[in-house]
């Protein structure tokens, strides 16, 4: 046994390093993938910054039809100066607008996921593991169900959230008809002041709403996690030393808790950002475009208006917009990652 | 030794601590179920609305107000589904055959073009390999809307005259919407699948390296079996993501006989409709239920997967 061992060893030797492994063979593995890849990622890709400078439009689709004309950066400069001849498109609003609504999402789902993650972490709490099973349930409906059915919800006359404000009415005297509430539609701000230049219509509410609905359980999950990894001795250790409740929460559980949710959060403000399910089918952007995220307003370009080339140079700026979303949020992720090692 | 006796003090210490602070009192516990049965019932509703809207008889477009089982309860809207959901006259397995053919197409060659990358990415060296993972990244972090519209144009200009099914287009078919999915896909899978790739130890590849197995025995024999969980996972995302498509499908497809299920649920939303609430209802339980199902069944893998695949970035 022992000589079959180093002959082993000594056959490793002469091979040299395994790790050294690859130089042709690797790109042999590679080949497949590039090549899709390339056909159906990159040249299309290429191909929508030259469409950007183009007037491309319904005419020039068809096969053997007329090629679009060069109109330099004219596309660019009616986005970025919101002078597009559609309704209600203004692009500093469109990012005001979006930013605030990542931000403001995220900022609720991981106060929501860590609050009902420590009380599902309470030594001695009956049916924690039947909570922990159920709770998970918003995160394996697909979206585009969850945002027809909560649309539906809303609706003005026989939607369930009506429904239920009207119930609750009732038991102190209000009128059904207080409850007919165009949560998706209404064109008056409930806080007109609250955020300056883009104040925010109903329908970010309602939507904000369904969002929490979603949105707060992968966030319970990753801050579990950390909450297990957390050695119980040092609560103890915390609370020997007099620390109080709060004090102990400040110093023991968030210290835990930072190095695991920061990178969550950055995660689900990327995907917040460019979510489209929601202000696609529940508001449809409404009212007046108002609630028109970048990438439905992106769609709507292409889909609705059939403005190729505009619609091309909007991708080219959005992809500019998340290039510095992510250089950000990257140096967040790398200042928490020297702070884990302090 | 001095382990052992160490564990052997801990213990009752440990046994100590957990009847002093292990029971709440009663209370408490009462407090901290009525907030946590709260946030079950916040959770649920959507969940029991939908269903008891779907019970509803198909002569009541909207409900009577709010039951948990309405009046005069039926599974009408299920059968209607079934037949015909919406105006277009293709039944709920002709829509579904058509989402099938998207989500299972683009999943399978998406993870088997991608778990070939992933192993090269993971354990081979070559000249471009930053670069290109960087390129990956890149599109990664790109919302599928970002290559819609060269899609569109490219694939509409795929149009020949076949002998027998007469002229093809191929943006406007299904083929068309799986290229559409698999370019954002792809790089999802390579992604994906490096990363559990690297955290599979690599002591057997080397021991099989050093018995003489070949790069492509290795990937085989060793890597492929080892990846399997990963590999099912990948598929199922990638399927979740082709059976719900919305985007491609909505903009490429114009035939009635082409129509997927979101394209059909969404449809029965629009201004003109008259669907009644309880066959939209019908409609998105029967849609949402398989991925559902997988998802609760494979639930420990795939949350805890998805966690830590975007903690990771």
């Amino acid at each position: 046994m022992t000589a079959g061992v180093m002959a082993r060893v000594a056959r490793r030797r002469s091979s040299g390093s395994w790790s050294n492994r690859g130089g042709r063979i690797a790109y042999l593995y590679l080949i497949p993938a590039l090549l899709v890849m390339g056909i159906i990622t990159a040249y299309p890709l290429l191909f929508q910054v030259w469409m950007s400078f183009t007037d491309y439009g319904i005419g020039n689709l068809r096969a053997g039809a007329p090629a679009p004309n060069f109109v330099g950066l004219k596309n660019y400069v009616d986005v970025l100066s919101s002078q597009l001849a559609i309704p209600n498109f203004s692009f500093v609003r469109l990012i005001v607008y979006n930013l605030w609504w990542a931000a403001s999402n995220v900022v609720i789902h991981v106060i929501l996921g860590v609050a009902i993650a420590i009380l599902l972490n309470t030594r001695g709490l009956w049916f924690k593991r039947f909570y922990r099973a159920v709770f998970i349930l918003p995160v394996v409906i697909p979206p585009i169900i969850v945002a027809t059915v909560w649309k539906n919800m809303y609706d003005p006359d026989n939607g369930a959230i009506n429904l239920i404000l009207a119930g609750i009415g009732q038991l102190v005297r209000l009128p059904p008809e207080m409850f007919r509430i165009d949560w998706l539609r209404q064109v008056e701000d409930p806080i007109p002041w609250f955020l300056p230049f883009v104040p925010l219509p109903l329908a970010y509410y309602a939507m904000l709403i369904t969002n929490t609905w979603l949105g707060w359980p992968l966030n319970s999950v990753v801050a579990t996690g950390a909450l297990q990894s957390i050695p119980h001795e040092l609560y103890e250790a915390a609370e020997i030393d007099g620390a109080n409740a709060w004090q102990r929460f400040r110093h023991v559980t968030l210290t835990y808790l930072r190095p695991a949710m920061l990178p969550y959060a950055i995660y689900g403000f990327v995907i917040t950002f460019n979510l489209f399910h929601l202000a696609f089918f529940m508001s449809a952007g409404g009212p007046f475009g108002r609630t028109e995220l970048l990438v439905t307003q992106a769609y709507r370009l292409v889909n609705d208006q059939k403005l190729y080339g505009v619609g091309a140079s909007f991708a080219v700026i959005m992809f500019f917009i998340l290039l510095v979303i992510t250089l950000v949020t990257n140096r967040v992720a790398r200042a928490t990652q020297s702070y884990e090692n302090l | 030794m001095s382990t052992v006796t160490a564990t052997a003090v801990a213990r009752p210490k440990a046994a100590a601590r957990r009847s002093s602070r292990g029971r709440l009192t009663l209370p408490r516990q009462a407090l901290l179920q009525a907030l946590a049965i709260l946030i079950l019932l916040t959770v649920l509703f959507p969940v029991i609305w939908v269903v008891s809207l779907s019970l509803d008889p198909l002569n009541r477009s909207r409900p009577e107000g709010l039951s948990l089982i309405p009046r005069g309860a039926t599974l009408e809207a299920y059968w209607q589904v079934f037949k015909q959901p919406t105006n277009n006259p293709i039944g709920f397995m002709g829509l579904a055959l058509n989402s099938l053919k998207i989500a299972v197409g683009s999943s399978l060659v998406s993870v088997a073009i991608g778990v070939s990358a992933a192993y090269a990415f993971s354990r081979l060296k070559f000249r471009g390999r930053e670069v290109l993972m960087l390129a990956i990244l890149g599109v990664l972090m790109l919302p599928p809307v970002a290559t819609l519209t060269p899609l569109f144009v490219m694939l509409n200009k795929v149009q020949v005259e076949l002998p027998v099914l007469g002229a093809f287009n191929l943006r406007n078919s299904l083929l068309g919407v799986g290229l559409a999915i698999i370019s954002g896909l792809l790089p999802f899978a390579i992604w994906n699948l490096k990363g559990y790739l690297d955290t599979i130890p690599r002591d057997l590849e080397e021991a099989a390296a050093v018995d003489g197995a070949t790069t492509n025995q290795t990937f085989v024999q060793i890597v492929l079996p080892l990846a399997m969980p990963a590999l099912a996972v990948t598929a199922f995302l990638g399927f979740v993501s082709g059976w719900t498509e919305f985007y491609f499908s909505w903009m490429f497809l114009n035939k009635a006989s082409d129509q997927t299920l979101a394209m059909a649920l969404y449809s029965m939303q629009g201004q003109y409709t008259n669907t009644p609430w309880s066959v939209f209802s019908a409609f998105a339980i029967l849609f949402a239920i398989p991925p559902a199902a997988v998802y609760f069944a494979a639930q420990r893998y795939i949350v805890s997967g998805l966690a830590i695949g975007s903690v990771k970035g």
